[in-house]
């Protein structure tokens, strides 16, 4: 009993840090609708931060100034942001706003092993608060108690600034109505600036208050930004008072989660989030968005298949590819055979996400998955590599039936955050559950059959399938399916108004993307020999994320040469760079802002430009301008 | 006999705000019906309703006797109600064509066949309706790049593909020509009669109501003031009040905002 007063106590602690991060994402999205993945960065950096300042700065009063210079340090960092960044970016697809705050998250992780190494950091200890106090008989921090006070405390702060002071009814106001705020003359740059400010400080500041807990480390970022995720989808997106109470739930799951279920914790976080969302698919407190601004994928130029030219281009395309053995060494062909599994995964999640409108930030999961399937396939079963690949992405297939179903119920933002705390979950537990997964260590040794077993027979196996998977996707797309599925995306008023089910069919389409990712995955694992956790990590779903867009989000295949050209260059940029992932960012970056509409959308554009040299591009301003009345 | 469309008692309300309250009427098949009313006054509400995209806090709503009160739209549909929206709705990234191809392909239950091309699937139905609709030379062009008058066509045409009994238009011609406009309403008109297909349509243009409306109701704050031939409505003291005053202001300022 006394243990669990205790365990509680220390729930509440954590919520503390996690609610200042939490309602600093929310506030930043009621008013700019921008979901800012780059929250965690901030977060890690105010921890960083905080560890330099403390380390400086002699005394109590060096410490605790610390940690406010710390998050102001931060909230100067994100005002430059906002300006530099993220003022480009208020209007386009919130799919690009994610992609490229996430950069920017990329970019922090680099920068910070740069400045600070790559080794944890132990921060100093609250002067004062060094203790611990007594409770039924067991010991609690005093710096736990005293976290539990200031949650409450920054909650009742930051009312009082929206209740009394002018700016926070400038904030409420916007967070209600933008336009309202625009009329009223208020200068909204310098609004959002604030905003962006002063959510970006709670960010920093709750990573500053962690020091004395918690280590501080390079990995901290995505650790915390899925479980504040986690929580606004609880709360409710936009609700300061909803991250709190999440926030809470959260902690407490998370902290009597480790008693119950020691292996799998976060499963028990992800069955309330289920439950929520079930009742309440906007959060606790949340308001109901209305349908996303712009769906990811819809172009104005109808698609068309190939024509007969573009068949016999594609297929000798192909050709080619299977001649490669005949000429390239086992390393290119190594290599070819990632390229070409990744452009399979990439397809895939083009499926969901330009066909379906699905902008999935979780799909490694199911790669993950299948890859997962196909090790316990072949080592658990002793099944052979060609069933081992077909049973593999079963698994992808049931995780994608089971966390698509939750999905689909979401849309824009919403959907985003879940299925990237899906994947998370996932990742954790195969990371936790270390008798059947072999947790950080893997599962090694599932090899292919003799025949696949050289680099040669294994790539033309690879090439084989990926191709056969490809091209299904691709008669998908152009199926009565894919009709379906695009009209979901251009307009569910209209799709529901005759006749179609866009949750059945989205839902449909989740599964279909999941198992070819499985497929995928099982290739991967047959390719590498072993499966890890990180398979199914964030990093590898932003890989698909940016091979997708940089072939083309509103193209048909553009995926398949956006894997091709990222997958070689990051294979290149890891051979020659340590830090890959800042040039990678700043890739990302560069691409939402300057080059949003890819390799193969640029290609097509430039062709119909010069097919029809007279534009119709005044008389679709016109009705888009009207449509949007 | 049971009519097409019975309407009882419709009520909806938002917070305070009754956008609708104790809405009843009937519709006839083959009867083309008028709902007119200043902004606001909830005609669109009323249409959200009768489609199941909104569920009425009160009332009942029954086609053909059979009570569809809260059903979802696509279900809706699938009994046979056609609908266009006051702000169009329809596929960007679809050619002309692709949008009838798709409703008819829901309508025949195929949106679930996973091979086959579906671009060349009903070809000639979707060819026959946008010949109905005059838009047969504008089948391959791409719908994002389409005028707005044409995009109402458009929306016209994709309603009449499941073969509808009753066909329910939220201002069809708003944001059209004048010109263009009564050539819309007059090729509805000439459509409904020829299937027998209910009509129920809104429009702030008085011309095009007193032209084909059979019978003309009127909705203000909500409430329907007054229901009958189109000349008793135009006699109607209470419906001169609301069109000689605010009403007509409001109107006119909404329609240049539109045009602008
Ligand atoms: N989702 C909503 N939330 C709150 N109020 C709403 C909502 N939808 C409509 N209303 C209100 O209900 C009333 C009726 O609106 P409705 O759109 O039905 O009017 P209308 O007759 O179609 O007007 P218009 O001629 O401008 O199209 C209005 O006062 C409107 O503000
Ligand atoms: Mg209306």
């Amino acid at each position: 009993m006394e243990f669990l007063v205790v365990q509680f106590l220390t729930g509440l602690a954590s919520a503390a840090s996690l609610f200042l991060v939490a309602s600093g994402l929310s506030i930043i999205f009621g008013v700019t609708r921008i979901v800012n993945f780059a929250h965690g960065a901030f977060y890690m950096l105010g921890a960083y931060l905080a560890y330099t300042l403390t380390e400086r700065l002699e005394g109590a009063f060096g410490f605790w100034g610390g940690l406010v210079l710390a998050g102001l340090a931060v909230a100067a960092l994100g005002a430059l942001l906002e300006i530099v960044l993220l003022r480009r970016i208020y209007r386009a697809p919130e799919l690009f706003q994610l992609l490229a705050t996430f950069g920017v998250t990329l970019m922090v992780q680099d920068l910070v092993v740069v400045i600070w190494g790559p080794e944890d950091l132990v921060g100093r200890r609250a002067p004062g608060l060094r203790g611990a106090v007594e409770v039924f008989g067991q010991m609690v921090p005093s710096y736990d108690l005293f976290l539990i006070a200031l949650g409450p405390v920054v909650l009742g702060l930051l009312w009082l600034v929206f209740k009394r002071t002018r700016w926070g009814v400038l904030v409420r106001a916007a967070t209600q109505d933008r336009d309202m705020v625009a009329a009223l003359g208020v200068n909204q740059k310098w609004l959002f600036t604030s905003v962006f400010a002063l959510g970006v400080f709670l960010a920093g500041l709750g990573g500053a208050l962690q020091i004395p807990r918690d280590a501080v480390s390079h990995a901290m970022d995505l650790r915390v930004i899925v479980e504040v995720f986690v929580v606004v989808v609880i709360g409710g997106l936009g609700s300061v008072f909803g991250a709190f109470v999440a926030a809470i739930v959260v902690s407490e799951l998370n902290a009597f989660g480790i008693l119950v279920m020691p292996k799998i914790s976060l499963v028990l976080v992800f069955l309330v989030m289920a439950a929520v969302l079930v009742v309440r698919p906007w959060g606790l407190f949340g308001k109901p968005e209305g349908p996303a601004r712009q769906a990811p994928g819809v172009s104005i130029r109808p698609w068309r298949p190939f024509s007969p030219g573009e068949r016999i281009a594609v297929a000798a395309g192909v050709a080619l590819a299977a001649l490669l053995p005949l000429v390239a060494g086992d390393y290119a062909l190594t290599v070819g055979s990632e390229i070409i599994i990744f452009a399979l995964f990439a397809a895939s999640l083009h499926f969901l996400m330009t066909v379906g409108g699905l902008a999935s930030f979780g799909h490694a999961a199911y790669f993950g998955l299948g890859a997962y399937g196909a090790a316990f396939a072949a080592k658990a079963a002793g099944l052979p590599m060609e069933a081992a690949l077909l049973a593999g992405p079963l698994l992808g297939l049931a995780g994608a039936a089971l966390f698509g179903w939750f999905c689909v119920r979401l849309s824009g933002v919403y959907f985003a955050m879940l299925t990237l705390a899906f994947a998370q979950i996932t990742w954790s537990v195969a990371f936790q559950w270390v008798e059947v997964t072999g947790g950080d260590n893997g599962i090694l040794g599932v090899w292919p059959s003799p025949w696949a077993a050289g680099p040669r027979g294994f790539y033309w196996l690879a090439l084989a399938v990926s191709a056969a998977g490809i091209a299904a996707l691709r008669v998908l797309v152009f199926s009565p399916f894919g009709y379906g599925l695009r009209a979901t995306r251009d307009s569910v008023l209209r799709a529901e108004a005759i006749g179609i089910d866009r949750g059945r069919v989205q839902w449909t389409a989740f599964v279909i993307a999941g198992t070819f990712a499985g497929v995928a995955g099982a290739l991967f694992a047959f390719l590498k020999g072993s499966v890890f956790p990180e398979n199914l990590a964030i990093p590898t779903s932003v890989d698909g994320l940016v091979m997708v867009l940089l072939g083309g989000i509103e193209t048909v295949s553009g995926a398949v040469v956006g894997a091709l050209v990222y997958k070689a260059l990051a294979i290149w940029l890891m051979s020659q760079t340590e830090l890959s992932k800042l040039v990678l960012g700043a890739v990302i970056v560069v691409l939402v802002v300057a080059f949003p509409k890819g390799i193969v959308g640029s290609v097509e554009e430039l062709r119909a430009r010069r097919n029809r040299s007279e534009p119709n591009g005044a008389a679709f301003g016109a009705a888009k301008m009207e449509a949007a009345e | 006999m049971t009519r097409l469309l019975e309407v009882q008692g419709l009520a909806k309300s938002y917070g305070g705000v009754h956008a609708v309250r104790g809405v009843s009427f009937g519709l006839a098949a083959g009867e083309i019906l008028a709902l007119i009313g200043p902004n606001g006054a909830g005609k669109s509400t009323c249409f959200n309703m009768l489609n199941g995209q909104i569920r009425p806090d009160t009332g009942t709503i029954r086609l053909e006797g059979r009570d569809t009160t809260g059903m979802r739209p696509r279900a809706v549909w699938r009994l046979g109600v056609g609908r266009t929206f006051q702000i169009t709705a329809t596929f960007a990234s679809m050619t002309v064509r692709e949008n009838v191809q798709v409703a008819l392909l829901s309508h025949a239950h195929q949106l679930s066949v996973f091979h086959r091309f579906a671009g060349r699937s009903h070809a000639g139905e979707a060819e026959a309706l946008l010949d109905l609709v005059g838009m047969r030379a504008d089948a391959e062009r791409p719908c994002g790049e389409l005028a707005y008058g044409d995009l109402k066509r458009l929306e016209l045409a994709i309603a009449l593909a499941n073969r509808p009994k009753l066909l329910l238009m939220d201002e069809p011609t708003a944001g059209m020509a004048p010109k263009e406009r009564v050539e819309l309403m007059r090729l509805t008109a000439a459509i409904a009669r020829e299937q027998r297909i209910g009509v129920l349509f809104t429009e702030h243009d008085m011309d095009v109501v007193f032209e084909h409306a059979d019978r003309v109701m009127v909705l203000n704050r909500g409430q329907l003031i007054a229901e009958g031939s189109p000349e008793a409505v135009r006699r109607d003291a209470q419906v001169r009040a609301i069109y000689l005053g605010e009403g007509l202001v409001y109107d006119a300022r909404h329609r240049e905002g539109r045009a602008a």
